[in-house]
């Protein structure tokens, strides 16, 4: 049983390590509300001072914002659905026992590997190029027009290429999941007459329950933040239908060199995130309970 | 004592008396990954040679990104980097903020008087010299001799629009892959806006009025997007809107484009050892409409030192070993002359051997008939030809690029881009406080 000096002193163990993650956590946090209140353009240094929500304002205001807002969110969820989905099945996949299984797993976690600049470079210049891409090849080769991807469907692409890169992680944990069901109780459930379809919605699914809840939340956290692969590819475009909300504080921030209105941006995205990640924890966080 | 030991320790006295006589100091140079600018790295051992006791270490970085690197030090007086290589728009602007270090104190054997002087008045504020031009360039047309051959046409040294669009429409056959025309589409004020911007001059059209109201309303506006739109649509490569000046580089050496409409300096590319067309182009001045302006930009890659270096003179130093007419003559006797970095001095243009390469002329004619004090038609209140020299312009330019560039892309009509860029360069400037 702990004493009242004992707790005490477990306190005074940990705060050092927890007023460090305050002030990790804090200090820049406090810096970017302090900028988004402030005219801050680094390249109009004699103009500074308080602007109010004017920056708000403008992001508020702003005909790409909305769009922005829908983008991000759609990206985290398209590239959710396809990545569970496919690394369910593929990880499904390779739990069977085949000849050069070992190698074989090693060439699906493969992409997970690559840099996400590298991958989406790849994507744009060797598969989807309207001239010289794998994609337009096959078209061609069957007398069609070649599908201009990054131009007519530039966030269904962006979406395919995070999947690809992300695939192999869903399906990496997903597999450490399925290989700790014991197949016990698989034979059990086949005696009892159990089709393959009933094993894997009775038995299967339910195991890998928490696995598909850790993969959600960890790639939430990832996805809300992509931005190289948008870079890379469609700078955002054409126009701004691929521009999501960490790509329009870049924008904000980068080309125009406005730090005030980037900051407020990145207010806007914490606050997002924190939404996004109250209604995971609902939905899903009683899942990591038991 | 034998021998080898006497050596030795003679060596090693060397050494230290050379460590002392070296008080080594190091600068930082960042630069463009541009061919010209790596051929400079590769001639370090000359610098090196003439200056041991300054060691140069370099940050090669793409243009946008240095762009955003050199700007954001800049800007917060992080004195990261000795020498930055930047460009006419960033010059006027920087050098009136007070963020450069004057070049009016190099030495004589700079000759400062050498400089063009449509390149020289673009680098220089109030009278100081803020950066020095490593190369220059404008913008022109590059042809394919064999295509407008076979289709028994001739282009003229100083063609219209209409020119321009007779060749392409003449030069295409999306059958075979070739596209009879290959302009900037990717959003971005040094991409598709600086090509646009550019081409809007030789309508007529402008930024801004004197008073700062923006003019996409105009109906030279209208002609020009409706004029690149058409040309674009009819005879441009399919995905044209993801198109900077690189990939229509590679689709111009891989022999799919008639005609390319872009920086002088790609002359030596399309010309070089990676193209397959380098013996079938022709050149020409960039297109005109009768209306006294020419589509051509200006434009020059300079060396300048940021007032937070610490280490100026030795900045200075490099600055004029990279800049004089000596480094011409050794790139010239290490590489041919086709392979010197062009426009920036007098001299190089009446040398008779630089006089012997096929785009020299075009090169020089079509920087003499750009003018960054009166690019348009029209009187305008800004300095520059493909971008207006204030803080604001690189943001705002760059929405505007993506907004034409959604139009290219067919996702927006004419109209309406012209009418979104209206709305949004006429509240940037209200909130920027012009009007």
């Amino acid at each position: 049983m702990s004493t009242h000096s004992s707790r005490l002193a477990a306190r005074m163990m940990v705060a050092p390590s927890v007023v460090l993650l305050l002030i990790w956590m804090i200090v820049p946090l406090a810096m970017t509300l302090y900028y988004s209140f402030r005219f801050y353009r680094l390249l109009s240094p004699d103009r500074t001072g308080w602007t109010g929500f004017t920056n708000y304002v403008w992001f508020f205001n702003s005909p790409d914002f909305w769009l922005a807002l829908f983008n991000t969110l759609a990206l985290v969820g398209g590239v959710l659905i396809i990545t569970v989905v496919l690394g369910i099945l593929i990880a499904l996949l390779i739990d069977q026992p085949v000849k050069g299984q070992g190698f074989l797993r090693i060439l699906v976690i493969a992409p997970f590997f690559v840099m996400p600049p590298v991958a989406a470079s790849i994507w744009e210049n060797l598969f989807m190029h309207p001239q010289n891409g794998l994609f337009a090849a096959v078209a061609q080769g069957f007398g069609a027009q070649p599908i201009l991807f990054l131009e007519q469907y530039p966030m269904w692409s962006v979406i395919g290429i995070v999947s690809w890169e992300w695939l192999p992680f869903a399906t990496l944990i997903l597999l450490t999941a399925l290989q700790s069901l014991s197949s016990e109780q698989i034979e059990a459930a086949e005696m009892d007459g159990a089709s393959a379809f009933a094993r894997f919605r009775y038995i299967v699914l339910p195991h890998m329950t928490r696995a598909i809840t850790v993969v959600i939340l960890i790639q939430t956290i990832f996805l809300l933040g992509i931005f190289g692969e948008i870079f890379t590819t469609t700078q955002g475009g054409p126009g701004s239908a691929s521009t999501t909300l960490p790509y329009m504080i870049f924008k904000q921030a980068i080309a125009a060199k406005d730090i005030g209105r980037a900051a407020a941006g990145g207010i806007i995205a914490v606050i997002l995130a924190n939404i996004v990640a109250y209604f995971l924890m609902r939905g899903l966080g009683r899942n990591l309970d038991n | 004592m034998t021998k080898t030991l006497r050596a030795l320790m003679g060596a090693t006295a060397l050494v230290a008396l050379s460590g002392v006589a070296m008080a080594e100091t190091t600068i930082t140079v960042a630069t463009v990954n541009n061919g010209d600018m790596v051929r400079m790295q590769g001639l370090m051992d000359d610098f090196n040679a003439k200056h041991p006791d300054i060691k140069v270490e370099w940050v090669t970085l793409e243009e946008n990104v240095l762009r955003q690197n050199v700007t954001t030090d800049i800007a917060t007086g992080g004195g990261q980097y000795d020498v930055i290589t930047i460009g006419t728009y960033e010059v006027p602007i920087w050098g009136k903020q007070g963020w450069l270090e004057s070049l009016n104190d190099l030495p004589a054997d700079y000759d400062v008087d050498d400089l063009l002087p449509a390149i020289r008045g673009g680098l220089t504020v109030d009278g100081n010299l803020y950066a020095s031009p490593f190369y220059g360039e404008s913008s022109m047309v590059m042809y394919r001799t064999d295509l407008m051959e076979a289709a028994g046409m001739a282009m003229p040294e100083a063609p219209t629009w209409a020119d321009i669009e007779k060749a392409a429409a003449a030069m295409t056959n999306k059958d075979a892959g070739i596209y009879g025309v290959c302009l900037r589409g990717k959003a971005g004020w040094g991409e598709n806006m600086a090509f646009l911007t550019a081409m809007s001059n030789s309508f007529g059209a402008r930024w801004f009025d004197e008073n700062w109201v923006p003019q996409f309303d105009s109906p030279e506006w209208k002609a020009t997007l409706d004029f690149y739109l058409g040309l674009m649509n009819n005879y441009g490569p399919p995905g044209a809107s993801n198109n900077g000046f690189n990939e229509n580089l590679t689709l111009f050496n891989q022999g799919k484009c008639g005609m390319w409409i872009d920086a002088t300096v790609a002359a030596s590319f399309v010309t070089g050892k990676d193209s397959t067309v380098a013996d079938k182009v022709g050149f020409a001045l960039a297109p005109d409409n009768g209306l006294g302006k020419r589509g051509n930009w200006l434009w020059a890659w300079s060396l300048a030192v940021p007032a937070s270096s610490d280490a100026k003179d030795a900045a200075k130093t490099f600055i004029n070993w990279a800049t004089n007419k000596d480094y011409l003559a050794l790139v010239a006797s290490k590489e041919g002359w086709a392979n010197v970095p062009p426009g920036t001095r007098t001299s190089l243009y009446s040398n008779e051997e630089y006089a012997k390469v096929p785009f020299a002329k075009m090169t020089i004619d079509s920087i003499n008939s750009a003018d960054p004090t009166a690019p348009s038609v029209q009187p305008v209140p800004y300095v520059g030809v493909q971008f207006v020299a204030i803080p604001e312009f690189a943001g705002v330019a760059t929405t505007v690029g993506e907004i034409f560039s959604a139009a290219l892309a067919g996702s927006k009509s004419a109209d309406q881009a012209l009418s979104e860029a209206q709305a949004f360069v006429a509240d940037e400037m209200k909130a920027a406080g012009y009007n």
